[in-house]
C-alpha cells in the first residue's frame, strides 16, 4: 500500500508512546543507573564505572544459570518447533472438529503460568501424581524434589505441553493460507507426501516458522514462574535458569549493583541471540 | 494424447443431493478427439471449473463415467490418469530453480536423470525460458511463472491431456496476447489434447477448435467457432458470444410465419417451429442494417468502436443493436430496419426451433 | 489420514491430562489426597470450591485479576488503535524507528523490570493498585496490540478511508462508525491476546501488589507455601483460572487460526 508521508500522524501514536516510554525507558534508566553506581543505602550514590559488569561477568554462577539456560532453551526448541509443525500437519482442515480441536489446543496458551507450575507440581507428585506414580509404577526412579534429571524432565515436559499449541497454532494459520491449487499441482504432477511437504508446504511455512522459532526463543529464554513454582529452581539450583537467578539477587539480596548489570547483560543477550536468529533465517530465505 | 468419451456425468458438492438445483453439474455427455483444442466457455459458477477438475480426478463423480481411450478413469487419481493441469494463479515450486520445477514431474516418476536433461531442454527452449533456466522460480514474473506450470505439463512426453483453468487471469493485458498465441503454437506444434477453461470469448474463440459453451451447470452448445457465431443454439448463446450481443426480440410464430410486433420477419428455421412455448427471434448485430423499409425504428444512440460504429435503435419498446461500417451513412433518428433471413432464427424457450435436444 | 487423527487425538489427551488431574485433585478431600493415589475422587466433594467462594481473601483476588486484565485490555487496545492506524497508512518522522523500539519491549524479560517497577509505582502512588499491574503489563500488551491492528488495518483498502472523506465524514466519525466495525475481528483478535498475556502473567502481577490489590497468582502461591498442604484448594483455585481463559478462546475460536496468520504473532 502506498503511504502518504504525514508528520501529523505523531499525534496518533503519542498515547502509545508516552505509554511505553513511560513504562520501558524510566525503568530502564534506573537500571542503567543502578548499574554503573555503588550504593549503601540512604540514596547515596557513587560512581563505579563497569564493576558490576565485570563481577556479574566473571561470576561463576551466572555462567552455570546461562549455561542451562541456553541447554533449556535448546532443548524445547528441539522438540516444540517439530512436533508443534507435526500436529499442525495432522489438523483437519475443515468441518466441525477444527473449531474443537483449536480451542482445545489454544487452552494451555491461557492457563496462567503459576497455575501451569502448580498443575505440572500436582501432576509430577512422586506419591500421588499421575506422572510421577506412572513413571515409579514401571519401575524408573522419579522424583522431581530429589533428582535433577527427574526434575528437568518435568520441567521440559510442562513446557512442551505449555507452549507447543503456540507453534501448532502459528503452523496451522500458515498451512491454511496455502492456496488448493498447490495441492492440486501437487497431484498431478505425481508428487509424493513427502514431497508436497519439503517443497509445497515448508517452504510456505516458512515465514510462520520463523516467528515461532523467536518467539519459542524469547520466551523460554525469560521462563520464570511455571518453573518457581515446579521446582524452585532446584533440586539445589538444577533448575534455576536466568530470569530465578535474577529476581532472586534484585529482590532477595539487595545488592542492587550487580543484579541491575545483570539485567542488561540478559536483555543484550536475548536482543542479540534473536537479531541473530532472525538475520540466519533471513539470509537462508533470499537464497 | 486420448480421446476423451464423458458419459452422463453429473456432480454435486453436497453428500446427499436432494434436487437438480444440487448439482453443480448436471447431466453431461460429449467426446473430445485426441489432439483437439478445446474450450470450456461460460460466466462464473457455470460449473466448468467442476467439469475440469472432475477430468483431472480432483474431483469424483457423483454419477457418470469418466473414459480416456476407452478405460474408465472415474475413479483414478491425477496421477493414474496421466493429465497435466495449469492452474489460475501460477503454481510454482519457489525453493527450486526453473529447471527443477520444470524435472519435477518426471523426477516423481523416476525418469532417469540424462532423459531428464534433455527433456527440459527442450521444453525450456520451446516456451523461451532457458536463459532463466537456473534461476529460482520465485523470482520469475508471473507470465513466466505460467510459463513453467505449463511446462511442467509439456514436460512429460505422455500426457493424456493438458488443461488450463483460465490461465491467463494474473497475466498483464499486453503479454495475455502473447501467450496466447504461444498456446495455439505449442498446441499446432505437439499435438496435445488441450482443454481450455474460461469466461472470456476471445481467449476461447481464438484457441480452441470446438468451444463447448455451459451455463448453469449444462452444456448449452459445442461447435466450431464459426458455428456459436451464426447458429446459436440457444440465447445464452446469443448474448454471450459476440460483442455486442444477438439481439433477442419476442415474437409471434402464426401461419408460417415470425411476426415481430405484427410486422412479418423471415427467418431461417421457421419451418422447425412448434409454435409452442415462448417464441423469440435471434439475430446478431452483424446482420441487422438499414432500409428503406420494413421494421420503423429510432436511432438513440452512435457508438464508435473504431473499425464499425454500433447503432442502438428502439422499436416498439424494444432495443435493437445493429454495426455499420467505417464511413456509412449513419441514418436520422426515424429509419427502417431489416435482418438477414439467412442469419435470423426463430427460438422457443429458449432453444433454437428444431434443435436436438 | 488415519494415522494423522490418531497422533492429534494423542495430543490432545496429552493436553487435558494435566488439566484432568487437577480437576480430579479439586474434587476430592484433603484426606483423600493425603491417603494416596486415586485416577479418581472417591469422596466427591465441592469443599474447596465452597472456601474459594467463601473467603473473601480468595474471591477478592479473583476480582482484583479481572479488574487489572480487563482495565489492561481497554487501555491497550484504545490507545494501540490510533497508532495502528498511523502506522497503516501514514510514513512519518521515525515510523520504522518506532516500531522496532515499540515490538523490541516484547523481547525484555519481566524479570529485568520487577524492581524498577516497584520503584516506579510506588513513587506514582500507585502500588497495589489494580492499576499498577494494568500499567505495567501495557508495557508488553501495547506492543503487541498495535503489531496485530497494524496487521488487520493494511488489509482494508486505502479506498475506504477515501470514500468515507469524499463522503463527508470528518477522521473521528469516519474511524468510530466506519473503520473500527470493518476490523472488529482484529481488535477481537488484540483484545484476546491482551486478555491473554495480562491473565497469566504472574511475576510483576504479584511483586507489584501486596495486600489490597492482591491477585489470584499471587493468593495461590501463598496456598502452597503458608498453608502447608492444602492441595485440594489449590487445585479448585487453579481450575477457576481456566474458566475465563476457555470462555475468552470460545469467542475468538473461528479468528484464532486467522489472528495468528494476520496479526503476524
Amino acid at each position: 500500500m502506498n503511504k502518504t508521508f504525514n508528520n501529523k500522524a505523531w499525534w496518533l501514536v503519542l498515547p502509545v508512546f508516552l505509554m511505553v516510554a513511560f513504562n520501558a525507558l524510566v525503568p530502564l534508566m534506573t537500571v542503567v543507573n543502578y548499574s554503573i553506581q555503588e550504593t549503601f543505602g540512604n540514596n547515596e550514590f557513587f560512581w563505579s564505572g563497569t564493576t558490576w559488569f565485570e563481577q556479574i561477568l566473571h561470576d561463576e554462577a551466572f555462567h552455570d544459570s546461562l549455561r542451562r539456560q541456553l541447554i533449556f532453551t535448546g532443548l524445547i526448541l528441539l522438540i516444540e518447533i517439530p512436533l508443534g509443525l507435526a500436529i499442525a500437519l495432522c489438523m483437519p482442515r475443515n468441518g466441525p472438529w477444527v473449531s474443537v480441536c483449536l480451542v482445545l489446543i489454544a487452552l494451555p496458551l491461557l492457563v496462567p503460568w503459576n497455575v501451569v507450575g502448580s498443575m505440572w507440581n500436582i501432576m509430577a507428585l512422586p506419591d500421588i501424581g499421575l506422572l510421577g506414580k506412572g513413571i515409579n509404577a514401571l519401575g524408573i526412579p522419579f522424583n522431581y524434589t530429589r533428582q535433577p534429571i527427574s526434575a528437568w524432565f518435568t520441567v521440559i515436559l510442562m513446557d512442551v505441553w505449555h507452549w507447543t499449541s503456540l507453534v501448532v497454532l502459528l503452523c496451522y494459520a500458515g498451512l491454511v493460507a496455502i492456496p488448493d491449487a498447490y495441492y492440486q499441482a501437487a497431484k498431478v504432477d505425481g508428487a509424493r507426501p513427502w514431497a508436497v511437504f519439503r517443497y509445497i508446504q515448508l517452504p510456505k511455512l516458512k515465514h510462520v516458522l520463523t516467528i515461532a522459532v523467536l518467539l519459542r526463543f524469547m520466551d523460554s529464554f525469560m521462563i520464570y514462574t511455571e518453573v518457581i513454582v515446579l521446582t524452585g529452581g532446584g533440586p539445589g539450583s538444577t533448575t534455576k535458569f536466568l530470569s530465578i537467578d535474577l529476581v532472586q539477587k534484585a529482590l532477595g539480596g539487595f545488592d542492587l549493583g550487580p543484579a541491575a548489570a545483570f539485567s542488561i547483560v540478559y536483555f543484550l543477550i536475548i536482543l542479540f541471540l534473536s537479531w541473530l536468529f532472525y538475520t540466519l533465517m533471513m539470509r537462508e530465505e533470499a537464497k | 494424447m486420448a480421446e476423451i468419451r464423458i458419459e452422463n456425468l453429473r456432480h454435486s458438492y453436497s453428500a446427499n443431493p436432494q434436487g437438480e438445483e444440487d448439482y453443480a453439474l448436471k447431466r453431461l455427455s460429449i467426446t473430445w478427439q485426441d489432439g483437439g483444442a478445446y474450450a470450456l466457455l461460460g460466466p462464473s459458477g457455470c460449473g466448468k471449473t467442476t467439469l475440469l477438475n472432475l477430468i483431472s480426478g480432483l474431483l469424483t463423480p457423483t454419477e457418470g463415467r469418466i473414459l480416456f481411450d476407452g478405460r474408465d478413469v472415474s475413479h483414478s487419481s491425477p496421477e493414474e490418469r496421466n493429465i497435466a493441469q495449469v492452474f489460475q494463479f501460477p503454481v510454482i515450486y519457489d525453493t527450486m530453480t526453473v529447471f527443477d520445477n520444470l524435472a519435477f514431474p518426471l523426477r516423481n516418476r523416476g525418469v532417469p536423470e540424462s532423459e531428464i536433461k534433455t527433456r527440459v531442454a527442450e521444453i525450456a527452449d520451446m516456451l523461451e525460458l532457458t536463459k532463466t533456466l537456473h534461476k529460482r522460480a520465485s523470482g520469475l514474473t508471473a507470465d513466466g511463472k505460467q510459463k513453467i506450470s505449463l511446462g511442467r505439463g509439456l514436460v512429460r512426453p505422455d500426457v493424456n491431456v493438458i488443461m488450463f483453468d483460465e490461465p491467463l487471469t494474473v497475466i498483464d493485458p499486453h503479454l495475455k496476447w502473447q501467450l496466447r498465441s504461444k498456446l495455439k503454437e505449442l498446441h499446432l506444434r505437439t499435438k496435445r489434447t488441450m482443454i481450455y477453461v474460461t469466461h472470456d470469448q476471445t481467449e476461447a474463440l481464438t484457441f480452441a477448435d470446438q468451444v463447448v459453451v455451459m451455463n448453469l451447470g449444462e452444456v448449452v452448445q459445442a461447435g466450431t467457432p464459426v458455428e456459436l457465431f451464426e447458429r446459436p443454439q440457444h440465447t445464452f448463446v446469443g448474448h454471450f458470444i459476440g460483442s455486442p450481443g444477438m439481439n433477442v426480440l419476442p415474437c409471434e410464430v402464426r401461419g408460417g410465419k415470425a411476426l415481430f410486433a405484427g410486422i412479418p420477419v423471415e427467418a431461417a428455421n421457421i419451418q422447425a417451429a412448434s409454435g409452442r412455448g415462448r417464441a423469440e427471434i435471434g439475430v446478431r448485430p452483424e446482420f441487422v442494417s438499414i432500409a428503406k423499409s420494413g421494421i420503423a425504428a429510432e436511432v438513440v444512440r452512435v457508438a464508435d468502436a473504431g473499425r464499425y460504429r454500433i447503432v442502438e435503435a428502439r422499436s416498439h419498446g424494444h432495443t435493437i443493436k445493429l454495426l455499420l461500417k467505417e464511413g456509412d451513412e449513419v441514418p436520422q433518428s426515424s429509419t427502417f430496419l431489416a435482418f438477414d433471413p439467412a442469419h435470423t432464427q426463430v427460438y422457443e424457450d429458449g432453444w433454437i426451433a428444431g434443435a436436438h435436444r | 489420514m488415519r494415522k494423522r487423527y490418531i497422533v492429534l487425538t494423542l495430543y490432545i489427551i496429552f493436553l487435558m491430562l494435566p488439566i484432568y488431574w487437577l480437576l480430579n485433585m479439586s474434587f476430592k478431600t484433603t484426606n483423600e489426597i493425603l491417603g494416596g493415589f486415586s485416577a479418581f475422587p472417591r469422596d466427591f466433594t465441592l469443599d474447596s470450591y465452597r472456601t474459594i467462594f467463601t473467603d473473601p481473601s480468595w474471591y477478592n483476588a479473583y476480582i482484583n485479576s479481572i479488574t487489572y486484565v480487563v482495565i489492561n485490555t481497554i487501555i491497550s487496545v484504545v490507545i494501540a488503535l490510533p497508532a495502528a492506524y498511523a502506522f497503516s497508512r501514514y510514513r512519518f518522522l521515525g515510523d520504522k524507528h518506532l516500531f522496532f523500539w515499540l515490538l523490541s519491549n516484547r523481547m525484555a524479560p519481566a524479570a529485568v523490570f520487577v524492581l524498577p517497577f516497584v520503584n516506579l509505582y510506588s513513587a506514582v502512588g500507585l502500588f497495589d493498585t489494580p492499576w499498577a499491574v494494568a500499567l505495567a503489563h501495557t508495557l508488553f500488551n501495547v506492543p503487541l496490540a498495535v503489531w496485530i491492528l497494524e496487521g488487520f488495518m493494511s488489509g482494508v483498502p486505502k479506498e475506504l478511508d477515501e470514500t468515507a472523506y469524499v463522503d463527508g465524514y470528518s477522521f473521528p466519525a469516519f474511524f468510530v462508525r466506519i473503520f473500527l466495525p470493518t476490523i472488529s475481528a482484529g481488535i477481537g483478535v488484540a483484545a484476546f491476546f491482551c486478555f491473554m498475556f495480562s491473565w497469566v502473567e504472574m511475576l510483576l502481577a504479584k511483586n507489584l501488589t501486596s495486600v489490597a490489590a492482591k491477585p489470584i497468582v499471587a493468593a495461590m502461591t501463598k496456598t502452597a507455601s503458608t498453608s502447608g498442604y492444602e492441595l485440594g484448594l489449590l487445585a479448585a483455585a487453579g481450575v477457576l483460572t481456566l474458566i475465563p481463559g476457555a470462555i475468552v478462546i470460545y469467542f475468538v475460536r473461528n479468528y484464532i487460526a486467522k489472528g495468528f496468520a494476520l496479526g503476524r504473532v
